[in-house]
């Protein structure tokens, strides 16, 4: 199975940085696996915790979070805030006995193009010798639901 | 994993979306195969109301915008999704045209198939995957879109330019020719900037005070313009149309008005001090001063470090001698509040510190100069009348060395061309052997001659005998070999086209440092809120289509703050930044993004998680109802708030949970009928 196994990656982009730099990898012509589907948000900022969880639990492998360096974000600071949440959603997965390289965040200024095209190529190995996650389908790891994650009933930490 | 879809989406029944998939010539179809795509969302995601699947070749052209239009009008589509380039290009063009055929504009959702898929992916099959869960997660997304209106906000006309060198100096003066009013903000005593410190401009050889001070003084002379010297900005607030600025503006201890700016005040004071802002350390100012006789404004500025009446309570002759009784050593910093609807930042550059690259020895070696140094001593006004010496200010060289690259395109300092260097080398190469008739050697990796009669000019130094070895300088030393290095500096080089290690002995080196950022551009970019890279250098909304706007709206950029650049480029820059400004003053108002967030009074709690995370000071608490609010003009859209909100009671427009979580099941394909197998 795992060799003919190909990762599904969410990755999570800013609209001013990474996502352009995803749009200078694409007018540059680098190219890179196309396991990766991106969503762009206004700001790695924007990233709620349950954006993550909700891709894992309904079959995604690996979820990548993009934002500005640290001291250039287009908001200021609030890369800083998905820096902390992506600490704490990587223990989180830890705690669910997730594999937390599953999870990976990425600085990508407007400007790297051909960088991010290389951490998309990078993750997606990882995430591909990490194997499937089948999380929902399979019974050890308990299943998280929309409405928990919507409904913040009984998040379990 | 499916049965929740239902749940998330309210307009389940009265949904008719549109699919529009763009073949963009072969730049999609060459990889993706369109067809297929387009027909497999008009079957597969019919159930989550796709009513229409079209393939067309440009998408983005007339023919293929009314495609979009007439089945808005016939099918009565609610919801468009156009599958093409990236949003950042073509957004604006498909939302026009919805809002053309009267459908709302944020109806319409661009999903990225070029940048992200046929442009980064070879293997045709997983691409044409790839572009049918993006299409996928668009469609799910778009289910949650809902009409949205602009936010419309009135421009003030009034405009602050920030840096009062000839950049900024041009953008002043194109907003205040027509008819504006322009407050120009400068932190040193006088307008003009580094182009004021020059003696000839490249490749002309303009004289550069001759061409730069009728602008100054256009400057300060213009009806329109309030010229603000000796001050700083402290602090910005507002949005674009109404920005509120603070400006410090330093004690002159000099009553402006009644100054007349004679100048007897230079004449009689007794303290020299040696000039480093803008004689660059090789010649004396006064503590009471103008940097140069043809400052703007002509007022000057009493510096008190250097003061003996604040260091021993006596002197005073400057108030002595000064007849119209305008010296003020009581005089206080005041504050400025300006209301402005745009900013035009233009603070230039720094030269690169030479002393950072102790082999080539400058503060080390006497002899050694640096390329303002040298602009200093070749200027006709500048402390040696225009006479090229040594440091010990009467023996002429006979032979120069000039060093470009000093930390450009050096991996240890500044891997970035600094642009300038190779044009402003070789202006010293012909004045030097102008002025002394001495040897000049270039000693260069590449020289970058570009632009209008540049090369023109290189061919010219050429041609003037001057002599260039390619190679990277590794040092400069006065510690000699053989007898013909005695008492010179020695120039130690691999000659890479020769290719050999060659030793020249020279009089006087010259060190071509290239340009590097405002060591404060950091912070100065968090006061104005836009984007600067690592380095340090502002970031532009487009490196190529928009050099002069920034991310943040109503603020741009001009000059050297934006990166190394030479005149031409700054004065093009700022005028560049006056026209933009200038249509924006005319609109009198304009559209911004609805991306903004808002707080549901009935779900908030008043936990107040969400109150330190604004930047921009949005977010209010009412302690007597117990809920937060955002303030949407304040509100940039990030977001950081609405991820924070553990009750869910901020929403996003643009960006809801809503619609991010849909768009992740949608690019997992759960909403396509699982076939029975799959499971």
């Amino acid at each position: 199975m795992t060799e003919t196994f190909e990762p599904v990656i969410i990755g999570f982009t800013c609209n001013w940085c990474s996502y352009r730099a995803a749009d200078l990898a694409g007018t540059a012509r680098i190219k890179y696996p196309p396991n990766v589907r991106l969503i762009r948000l206004m700001c790695s900022g924007r990233l709620d915790p349950a954006f993550v969880f909700k891709a894992l639990a309904n079959g995604a492998d690996g979820v990548m979070i993009t934002g500005c360096h640290p001291g250039e974000c287009h908001y200021i600071e609030q890369n800083y805030k998905a820096l902390r949440r992506f600490q704490l959603m990587r223990r989180t997965l830890e705690g669910f006995g997730i594999e937390p390289g599953r999870l990976r965040l990425v600085w990508a200024s407007a400007a790297e193009g051909a960088r991010f095209a290389s951490e998309v190529s990078s993750f997606i190995e990882e995430v591909r010798a990490l194997g499937p996650l089948h999380w929902g389908r399979n019974n050890n790891i308990p299943l998280i639901t929309d409405a928990t994650i919507l409904q913040n009933e009984e998040v379990p930490a | 994993m499916t049965d929740n879809m239902e749940n998330t989406s309210p307009l389940e029944d009265q949904e008719k979306i549109g699919v529009y998939v763009c073949h963009c010539g072969t730049n999609i179809a060459g990889v993706v195969d369109v067809v297929q795509v387009a027909e497999w969302a008009a079957k597969q995601l019919k159930h989550r109301g796709v009513v229409i699947a079209r393939e067309y070749k440009f998408m983005c052209s007339s023919p293929g915008q009314d495609l979009i239009e007439k089945d808005i009008k016939e099918l009565g589509l609610n919801r468009v999704i156009v599958a093409a380039c990236s949003p950042h290009l073509h957004e604006k063009t498909f939302r026009t045209a919805c809002a053309n055929a009267g459908l709302n504009p944020y109806l319409c959702e661009m999903v990225s198939i070029r940048e992200q898929v046929s442009w980064v992916h070879t293997d045709k099959v997983a691409a044409t995957e790839k572009a049918k869960a993006a299409i996928s997660g668009g469609v799910e997304r778009v289910r949650h879109h809902v009409p949205l209106q602009p936010i419309v906000v009135p421009i003030n006309p009034a405009t602050l330019v920030v840096g009062g060198g000839i950049a900024g100096i041009q953008s002043a003066l194109e907003i205040a020719d027509a008819g504006f009013h322009v407050y120009l903000v400068e932190r040193e005593p006088s307008i003009g900037g580094h182009m004021a410190q020059f003696d000839k401009t490249f490749p002309t050889l303009d004289c550069s005070a001759c061409i730069l001070t009728p602008k100054m003084n256009s400057v300060g002379t213009h009806p329109n313009i309030t010229l603000l010297t000796w001050s700083e900005v402290e602090k910005v607030d507002g949005y674009v149309g109404n920005f509120t600025v603070t400006v410090r503006k330093k004690a002159r201890k000099v009553d402006e008005e009644l100054c007349t700016g004679c100048g007897i005040c230079q004449e009689k004071c007794p303290r020299k001090v040696i000039d480093y802002e803008f004689e660059a350390g090789l010649g004396y100012r006064k503590a009471i001063y103008t940097p140069s006789p043809q400052a703007v404004p002509n007022r000057p500025v009493l510096d008190v470090a250097n003061c003996t009446y604040y260091e021993k309570g006596t002197c005073k002759a400057c108030e002595i001698f000064c007849a119209p009784k305008a010296i003020r050593f009581d005089q206080q910093d005041q504050i400025l509040t300006l209301n402005v609807g745009n900013i035009i930042l233009a603070t230039g550059y720094e030269l690169f510190d030479a002393r950072r690259i102790p082999n080539y020895g400058y503060g080390r070696l006497p002899n050694v100069f640096t390329s303002l140094e040298i602009e200093r001593l070749t200027n006709a006004a500048g402390p040696t009348n225009g006479n090229v010496v040594l440091r010990d200010g009467k023996t002429a060289p006979k032979s120069v060395g000039i060093i470009h690259c000093v930390g450009s395109r050096d991996k240890n300092y500044n891997n970035y061309c600094s642009v300038i260097c190779c044009m402003q080398s070789l202006k010293f190469a012909h004045l030097v052997h102008e002025r002394t008739g001495a040897t000049v050697y270039n000693f260069y990796i590449d020289i970058r001659a570009a632009f209008k009669d540049y090369d023109e000019f290189y061919q010219r130094v050429l041609e003037e005998g001057t002599m260039f070895v390619r190679g990277k300088v590794a040092e400069v030393t006065d510690v000699p070999r053989t007898e013909n290095e005695k008492g010179k500096l020695i120039i130690q080089v691999e000659d890479t086209l020769v290719g050999k290690q060659r030793r020249i002995p020279v009089d006087m080196v010259i060190l071509s440092a290239g340009l590097e950022p405002r060591k404060d551009s950091k912070e100065v970019a968090k006061t104005f809120g836009i984007s600067c890279s690592v380095n340090g250098w502002y970031i532009e909304k487009h490196p190529k289509l928009d050099p002069i706007a920034t991310m943040t709206e109503g603020i741009f950029i001009a000059g050297c703050a934006q990166g190394p650049k030479d005149i031409p480029a700054s004065v093009a820059q700022g005028a560049a930044a006056a026209a933009r400004v200038l249509g924006r003053i005319e609109q009198k108002e304009m559209a911004l993004e609805p991306v903004r967030a808002s707080v549901i009074e009935e779900k908030c709690s008043g936990c107040r998680i969400c109150n330190g995370l604004c930047p921009f000071n949005a977010i209010t608490f009412h302690a007597d109802r117990m809920v937060t609010e955002i303030n949407p003009a304040l509100c940039q859209g990030c977001g950081t708030c609405v991820a924070a909100c553990p009750a869910g009671a901020i929403t996003g427009t643009g960006f809801s949970n809503d619609q991010i979580m849909a768009q992740i099941e949608g690019l997992l394909m759960l909403n396509i009928e699982p076939e029975p197998a799959a499971v």
